[in-house]
């Protein structure tokens, strides 16, 4: 074993995580201190609506949307799956967008239209699809779920809007509700306990009588 | 994630200004390679400017024919331009083969062209990374290695370009616009954006301090049939092995970009030459001088084996 | 209630209820997002402070030094717990790796610092402010060079998966050496990881010397004891609660590190903590599905008779670790006079190999199930037949042992018919369309019926409201729904008039989830409180108990029909009771059964394998809710496809530790991956497992999907890859050459 990782490891020890410093293309920052990390962290004023209520918070810049709903708003129908942008369990819709609210800072947010699982329909007004991923069994253990069901309902939508996919046969055609468009498009959120083809019905339901 | 403070520019002067001004700023835009790698603290600035504001958002065409695409614009809204799907297919293809549907939301043009690597060594930060920590060796030499590139790579880093859009980019020989803290403006050709490792793997682009990207454009339409082939494991949402871009014109003739074996996206012209000669021809002119690994060498057959899918399926369109 | 004779009629046979597909009466909660997870409870205990895990560096060796000086310092910090601070923690006998305490360093990302803060944001920059230094010593990573001097080992998964370190019936040396037809031929398939979408996630609260943890884990008891064991206090201290879990497919069996440090951190807080794992970290962190080499040899006679099988297998774990129970099937699937089964274990130092959906069969018939299909093809026979000529209805080591039930055949013949098997072309590379290659794929699927002691309370209030308590989980299973079933069907009333509540360990203790025994045992505990219920129900009405009919939310005998809630007028009505289990299982070999169908379509330019169509025929006794029990084979199988295709821990074997530590990188089937995927359930009901008739089911999905894919590929292409996952660089250089 001659890896210099190995080299690395005896010559300095190592952080328990984290460089000490990171390389950056666009600006050197060798040494930043912008903040110190003794003083407290840096909070900002932020108001957005969630679910058509506005809300008024002070965030600590770091706090993702996901955060910001989960922990300050005890919004906990988004869920914390990988918190990297790999599993789509965060969805929620933002101006008409669905994103990973784990990818982004609630301050980034100021204005904004937020609709979370929540403010999609509730146990007793379910919305349609809630209701169809009831009836088709579309869900296991349901932590995927409330993503799934924004980015369903978010789908439908794109695909009306003619946004193409990449199994989009024609890119100067429409895009149809096919299995294979809805495949594809809810291929960002990931159901380990496998509800794909129960979820894949209760979108072409939800679809079918919309058409 | 350290303790950053934040504010949102709504003009690029504004933007460049905030740059000199907070040292270890960063510009965000999409976020999503950004907050992914603070919250591993990859990355660390000090100070982030918010771009969004900046209506870098549209997509015009240039008085010569081609098209400028705003900074700013969202992967879904440049794949779902009109004029893209029309004139640069391989754009929108690329574009559409990458990530999710979330992520294409969030995503921008600049930032997609600045997306890091996903080496999975750079990701883990208790592995040596001369990407992360210059100087500190590369744990990924000598580690697993499969989704790693196969040519332009050195001895200090094998990692991978791993976007999609910038191979279809480089296929188009787009330019990149900037402008610079000082606020000059300049183009870069896309050719020249994306670096190789050498023995600096951490400069990744040819971008300098606090410059900032404010459009790319692409000259005139191509013609010809366009093709995305983008080869993975799973069949969606994951990066590419192996990808070809290509315009192929009725006569044979046409150019190839390949992603998912280099620093960059590949492309060599004189391999562009031999299209008519078919797969094989130009696969060893994209690949003269590849340095797989145990674990990637499949990529070699693989890149001739796409194109000559790709080819098969010009001629059957 | 104990269950040693084989069941009668019981008023479950009814049918009114159990049986039918029924809507998840959970649904509305987690279709809403209202249905709360562990790291949620933000209503359970206040003023939570956010814990945040620190993992080693280093896969093998020993701290030397931890600098927390600068995190400590850093704002918000509440308290750090780090592993100096104490000894290493007591070890449980379910866990093999210590999960915290000590210096010493047994896998990478073993957890050894917890920083708690006021917020997320300020555990997690501070955990970063962690200074560490290790003295790394030499750890083995490299399974493939430790094989072949592993030693023997037998052992169980504890989930009805298990095998001798050498066990023979016969001569097979002897049969194999004369068979005329033979295939020896070695499989390996990859270490692998649950991946549950809900990562491990716990709030702990301590009032006095009792602790509360609110918690994500399939099986309370378990839990609940070794969270005791592991903190040394009295487990009458400890409480659990976990009504919702977000998957666990094996790696929530047990305690896990999130529990025991958000214990130890609200301890040393003084207040509420809440930890969830960084996904990063749970991979190497946690437990993992072992990696494995098989070797499988069969000899037959020129008809296809199976004169002559041996399965032996090998795979790592930690020291003290236990096998991969690999070859625990193929004691039990084909007949065959002359057998040999055996296990050998490495002593690696990777991170800890334990249970994953299915441990034993699932990796076990991805090699058997090829090896049929393999020899089949030696034999010029179709694969069903092969198996049919080779069908047993006894246990071929133990003859006299009669399975309860078993329907392999008609599984098979079944799934052949509606799959189309008959269009399949024998020849493969035969089938092309387009750029893709064809082919069909089939393999038996085979999975143990646990029996398994559990516990129910339930209670009726005079509104004729049932209420049935245990500790039992819904880890996406269906268990809420299920056990509604159970306490209407045998109570007389709608679905609807049943509260169900699960996880908490002040309830009695039930089968929990694993190895596919919930749905079975825990509603059969259910069934026995609810017999249980209606003698109290009956006597206190002034019923003669023996033929008093519970129906439509009344209770009936002769011409006096009294409304059920009536019995309560006095007062809630609480009972409680437990089935357990005589030597039924003992008498009786009980397995569940599958015929698994797949079409593979095979890119001829690029290798990519695609699924396009997937059935699987089961036969696994009474199905309690078909509706639930098809999602949990469909997930069951789409898992099958991910372990077939994509699914591997890349070891890195100089620094020793799984590389793809993530979401990204450790892919696992998304939605465009999986086609439409159809169930059918043969209509069963099998008296000697319990009075609920049913058997499990949700690990039966898994068991033999990989092979019948690795099938299929083969028919394909013509290219046999033994080594899984099937990715394209396995068969690339292979392909029959593009027209």
């Amino acid at each position: 074993m001659t890896c210099s990782s190995e080299l690395e490891l005896s010559r300095r020890g190592l952080l328990a995580a984290g460089a000490a410093t990171a390389a950056m293309t666009q600006v050197s920052v060798a040494d930043a201190q912008g903040v110190s990390p003794s003083k407290p962290p840096p909070a900002m004023h932020v108001s957005f609506t969630v679910n058509g209520k506005r809300r008024e918070l002070t965030l600590d810049t770091r706090t993702t949307l996901l955060d910001a709903l989960r922990e300050h708003l005890q919004l906990t129908g988004s869920k914390k799956g990988c918190d990297h942008g790999q599993c789509g369990a965060c969805t929620v819709i933002v101006d008409g967008t669905r994103i990973n609210s784990c990818l982004t800072l609630a301050v980034m947010h100021e204005g904004a239209k937020i609709t979370t699982i929540e403010g999609l329909g509730t146990p007793e007004r379910l919305h349609p699809m809630q209701a169809a991923f009831i009836k088709h069994d579309g869900y296991q253990c349901g932590y995927c779920t409330p993503g799934q069901i924004c980015s369903a309902v978010a789908v439908l939508g794109e695909i009306a809007a003619g946004i193409p996919s990449h199994v989009t046969a024609s890119l100067t055609g429409k895009p149809g509700v096919t299995n294979d468009e809805i495949r594809e498009r809810m291929s960002g959120n990931i159901c380990r306990c496998g509800a794909y083809s129960n979820i894949l019905e209760a979108m072409t339901e939800v679809a079918g009588t919309r058409a | 994630m350290k303790p950053f403070t934040y504010e949102r520019a709504t003009t690029p002067a504004e933007a460049a200004a905030a740059v000199v001004r907070q040292p270890g700023s960063r510009f965000i835009a999409g976020g999503t390679n950004l907050l992914d790698l603070m919250k591993l603290e990859i990355e660390t600035p000090a100070h982030l400017i918010d771009v969004n504001g900046l209506k870098l958002d549209t997509i015009e065409p240039t008085p010569d024919g081609g098209l400028r695409i705003g900074a700013l614009v969202s992967n879904t809204n440049l794949a779902a331009d009109q004029g893209v799907r029309r004139d640069y297919g391989v754009l929108s293809r690329a574009i559409v083969a990458g990530a999710s549907g979330q992520l294409r939301n969030k995503a921008t043009t600049a930032g997609n062209l600045l997306q890091r690597t996903r080496c999975p060594y750079f990701y883990d930060t208790n592995q040596a990374c001369n990407k992360r920590r210059p100087g500190s060796g590369c744990a990924a030499i000598g580690g697993y290695s499969r989704q790693l590139a196969i040519i332009g790579t050195s001895d200090a880093c094998i990692a991978t370009y791993p976007g999609d859009m910038a191979v279809a980019m480089r296929l188009l020989d787009a330019t990149v616009e900037t402008v610079q803290p000082n606020g000059a403006a300049r183009t870069i050709p896309i050719a020249d954006f994306h670096k190789l490792w050498g023995k600096t793997p951490h400069i990744e682009t040819a971008l300098t301090n606090g410059e900032l990207i404010t459009a790319v454009t692409l000259p005139r339409p191509l013609g010809g049939t366009h093709v995305y082939h983008k080869v993975r494991d799973r069949a969606s949402y994951a990066y590419a092995l192996v990808s070809v871009a290509a315009v192929i014109q009725r006569d044979g003739t046409g150019r190839v970009a390949i992603g998912g074996i280099a620093p960059k996206p590949w492309r060599v012209e004189a391999a562009d030459h031999a299209m008519p000669q078919g797969a094989k021809a130009v696969a060893s002119r994209l690949l003269a001088g590849a340095k797989p690994t145990h674990d990637n060498a499949f990529k070699v057959p693989l890149v001739e084996r796409t194109l000559a899918a790709v080819l098969a399926e010009t001629r059957a369109a | 209630m104990k269950f040693d004779t084989p069941a009668g009629q019981n008023p479950i046979d009814q049918l009114k209820v159990v049986g039918r597909p029924t809507d998840r009466i959970d649904g509305k909660f987690k279709t809403t997002g209202t249905a709360p997870y562990a790291y949620e409870r933000h209503d359970v205990a206040p003023h939570q402070a956010y814990g945040y895990i620190v993992g080693s560096a280093i896969a093998k060796g020993r701290i030397t030094s931890m600098d927390l000086s600068a995190a400590k310092a850093a704002p918000g910090v509440v308290t750090i717990v780090s592993t100096l601070d104490m000894p290493k923690l007591p070890v449980s006998k379910r866990n093999i790796a210590p999960l915290f305490g000590g210096a010493e360093i047994d896998h990478y990302h073993q957890a050894i610092a917890l920083v708690v803060a006021e917020t997320f944001e300020q555990a997690r920059a501070a955990a970063n402010l962690v200074r560490v230094q290790y003295a790394r010593t030499p750890g083995r990573f490299d399974f493939a060079a430790l094989a072949p001097t592993a030693p023997l080992e037998g052992g169980s998964s504890g989930e009805g998966s298990g095998a001798p370190p050498v066990d023979r019936v016969g001569n097979f040396e002897g049969a194999f050496a004369a068979a005329p037809v033979k295939l020896d031929a070695t499989y390996t398939t990859p270490d692998e990881t649950h991946a549950m979408m809900e990562p491990f996630a716990s709030i702990a609260a301590w009032q006095g010397d009792k602790v509360t943890v609110w918690t994500s884990n399939q099986m309370i008891t378990w839990a609940k004891e070794d969270l005791a064991k592991t903190l040394s206090i009295s487990a009458d201290n400890v409480r659990i609660d976990s009504p919702y879990i977000g998957g666990g497919f094996g790696g929530k069996l047990f305690l896990r590190t999130d529990a025991t440090l958000a214990a130890l951190g609200a301890k040393a807080s003084g207040r509420p903590v809440k930890v969830a794992m960084q996904r990063p970290l749970m991979i190497n962190n946690s437990t993992h599905r072992s990696a494995t080499i098989q070797r499988i040899r069969i000899g037959a006679t020129r008809d296809g008779t199976i004169t002559a099988i041996a399965h032996e297998s090998t795979s790592g774990n930690l020291p003290h670790g236990k096998p991969e129970t690999a070859v625990s099937q193929t004691k039990l699937l084909y007949a065959g006079a002359n057998r040999l089964t055996s296990m050998r274990l490495a002593v690696m130092d990777l991170p800890e190999g334990n249970a994953m959906r299915a441990p034993g069969e699932a990796p076990g018939l991805m090699a058997l199930e090829i090896a049929m299909d393999e020899m089949a093809e030696k034999l010029g026979m179709d694969p069903i037949d092969f198996r049919v000529k080779n069908d047993t209805q006894v246990d071929p080591e133990k003859p006299e042992r009669k399975y309860s039930q078993r329907q392999l055949i008609e599984c098979m013949r079944q799934g052949a018919d509606r799959f189309g098997w008959s269009k399949r072309n024998p020849k493969p590379a035969q089938v092309r369309d387009g750029q893709w290659l064809i082919g069909m794929g089939m393999a038996a699927g085979f999975r143990n019926n646990m029996l398994t002691k559990s516990g129910a309370k339930v209670s009726l209030d005079h509104r004729g409201v049932v209420t049935v308590r245990t500790d039992m989980t819904d880890i996406g299973t269906g268990t809420y729904t299920i056990i509604a079933q159970t306490a209407a069907e045998m109570m007389g009333l709608p679905i609807d008039r049943v509260v169900v509540l699960l996880g908490d360990s002040d309830f009695p203790a039930s089968a929990g989830s694993g190895g596919q025994w919930g749905a079975n045992n825990s509603t059969a505990g259910v069934y026995a409180a609810c017999i249980k219920l209606r003698e109290t129900v009956a006597q206190k009405l002034g019923f003669n108990s023996g033929d008093v009919e519970f129906s439509g939310g009344k209770v009936r005998a002769g011409n006096r029909s009294v409304a059920l809630g009536d019995a309560a007028k006095g007062g809630d009505i609480h009972v409680e009771d437990h089935i357990e289990y005589g030597d039924l299982g003992k008498q009786y070999q009980q397995s569940t059964f599958a015929g698994h169908f797949v079409e593979a379509a095979v890119n001829a330019y690029t290798g990519e394998t695609r699924i396009r169509r997937m059935l699987a025929v089961c036969a696994a006794g009474r199905i309690l809710n078909p509706k639930s029990a098809r999602s949990q084979v469909i997930g069951a199988m789409t898992m099958g496809v991910g372990a077939a295709l994509m699914e591997e821990l890349a070891v890195d074997k100089r620094f020793g530790f799984f590389v793809n530590h993530d979401l990204a990188t450790y892919e696992v089937p998304v939605h465009a991956d999986i086609p439409h995927q159809e169930v059918i359930f043969l209509d069963e009901a099998d008296a000697i497992s319990s009075p609920m008739k049913a058997k499990g089911v949700g690990e039966l999905g898994i068991c033999g999907v990989g092979a019948a894919i690795a099938n299929a590929v083969y028919n394909a292409t013509g290219v046999r890859v033994r080594d899984y996952p099937i990715t394209l660089d396995k068969h690339l250089d292979r392909l029959p050459a593009i027209a």
